[in-house]
């Protein structure tokens, strides 16, 4: 019988009626190790009863990937002194996942200061995950020097534009957008008008029973503008994508937890791995929020994400470090 | 010998003093003349402040970042008045504005965070 630890986050969309409605109220927040318990068939759900013996392979038609974000690797202040040791956490905590992840999604702000060495040993911790490819977008933070030339050559060579690019796995279709360049003063994240352009020719043939998942740095829904927690041009690229059944959005930069489900849309940030960051307008700033030393594992955390074929929509795991 | 050479350097000691306390006069009115042509303008919290500066024309402007994260000052006119590196924290930028005008700026890295230095 499989156990939620009480550390994890459950969001399972697989099923309609009662348990969907129940989960559209809640808005789960993990910013202080608090967590909201989905309600409704979780435990029942297909994706995990599914969930066989500690390090299976995911069978046919499954497919099993993680999600980290925001290792800002080079920050050293108080709110964590040893980002590279939390990102170790998070690598132990990927291979020690039930499902071996195919791959690892990175939704940005890999490094603190884009320096080279930033990046060198985020890529040094993660040759210790058990999947073997890592999938990049950009956070601001990666792209602070020459227009992100660095970032693109490291991890966008092939892709198009600043590194937008898309592949399929197993019957799901893969699209990661960088909406961290070319910022406007007084503005949030933006896309631009070659992405968008580029975004609606890349789904325009595919078939609408295709899954859908987008990975981009800031968040594409609004989360808090005050905050620069959006994206102005994301209603634009969403609206190609209507026709689809599933679409699923993760994004980062905000450093919490945090879901919205929107017609066929779910929208999923992921903690950190690095430091956690207010609530929306609970401090005067968002910047990096300190919690007692013995508190900060359980603020940090990574995202497993499974999808079974078949099923309406993938299923989101959330689970701290601690 | 040795005390009254200690003696005269007590003296001159207490005479420099008493000259600096009534030089002390001019030289504020020096060190003021000093301040107008440097101004400062902290970074915390992700904000300017003050938002806006007002300067006379040759002021050098340095921006302080107090915050525990990066952010960096970029003129918005086009082409770049001005364009700092990142700046992490206690790190500083300095400007010199010798034509006066409206110049407004912003954190590229944060964009919402944005400031106006008026030169006159």
């Amino acid at each position: 019988m499989f156990e939620k630890k009480k550390d994890e986050l459950v969001h399972d969309h697989n099923h309609d009626g009662v348990e969907r409605r129940g989960f559209l109220k809640c808005m789960a927040w993990a910013g202080t190790g608090a967590f909201c318990v989905m309600k409704g068939g979780v435990l029942n759900s297909y994706s995990f009863s599914r969930l066989p013996d500690p390090g299976a392979k995911a069978e046919t038609g499954e497919l099993s990937f993680v999600q980290i974000s925001d290792s800002h690797m080079g920050f050293n202040k108080l709110a964590n002194p040893d980002v590279a040791g939390t990102l170790q956490i998070a690598v132990s905590k990927i291979n020690a996942l039930s499902v071996s992840p195919e791959f690892i999604l990175h939704t940005g702000d890999i490094s603190h200061l884009s320096k080279p060495e930033e990046f060198d040993t985020v890529e040094q911790i993660l040759k210790g995950a058990s999947p073997k490819d890592v999938f990049y977008v950009p956070g601001e933070h990666d792209v602070l020097n020459d227009d992100g030339k660095q970032f693109f050559e490291r991890y966008g060579k092939g892709n198009s534009g600043t590194g937008w690019h898309s592949f399929d796995k197993e019957g799901v279709h893969f699209i990661g957008l960088v909406n961290v360049m070319y910022l406007k003063a007084g503005g949030l994240g933006t896309l631009g008008h070659d992405q968008l352009a580029w975004l609606e020719k890349d789904v325009k043939h595919l078939k609408h029973s295709t899954p859908i998942v987008i990975f981009a740095h800031i968040p594409l829904w609004s989360v808090y503008p005050e905050w620069g927690w959006g994206t102005e041009d994301s209603a634009q690229a969403l609206s190609y994508l209507k026709k689809f059944g599933s679409v699923t959005v993760l994004n980062g930069h905000i450093h919490q937890t945090m879901q919205k489900v929107e017609g066929n849309v779910t929208f999923h940030t992921a903690a950190s791995t690095a430091f956690p960051q207010p609530q929306p307008g609970k401090a005067d700033s968002p910047g990096p929020m300190k919690v007692p030393a013995e508190q900060l594992k359980s603020v940090l955390g990574i995202t497993d994400v499974n999808y079974v074929q078949g099923q309406h929509a993938l299923a989101v795991v959330d689970s701290s470090l601690a | 010998m040795r005390r009254s050479v200690s003696f005269a350097v007590l003296a001159a000691a207490l005479a420099i003093g008493s000259l600096a306390l009534g030089l002390s006069g001019n030289h504020s009115a020096l060190m003021a003349q000093e301040k107008a042509s440097s101004a400062e303008v902290k970074i915390d919290n992700f904000c300017f402040s003050p938002a806006t500066l007002t300067v006379s024309a040759g002021t050098t402007v340095t921006w302080t970042n107090h915050d525990d994260i990066p952010h960096t000052v970029v003129s918005t006119d086009d082409p770049r008045a001005f364009k700092s590196k990142v700046l992490d924290t206690d790190e500083k930028f300095s400007f010199t504005f010798s034509k006066s005008g409206t110049f407004a700026y912003f954190c590229s890295i944060h964009p919402k965070m944005t400031g106006k230095i008026v030169v006159q």
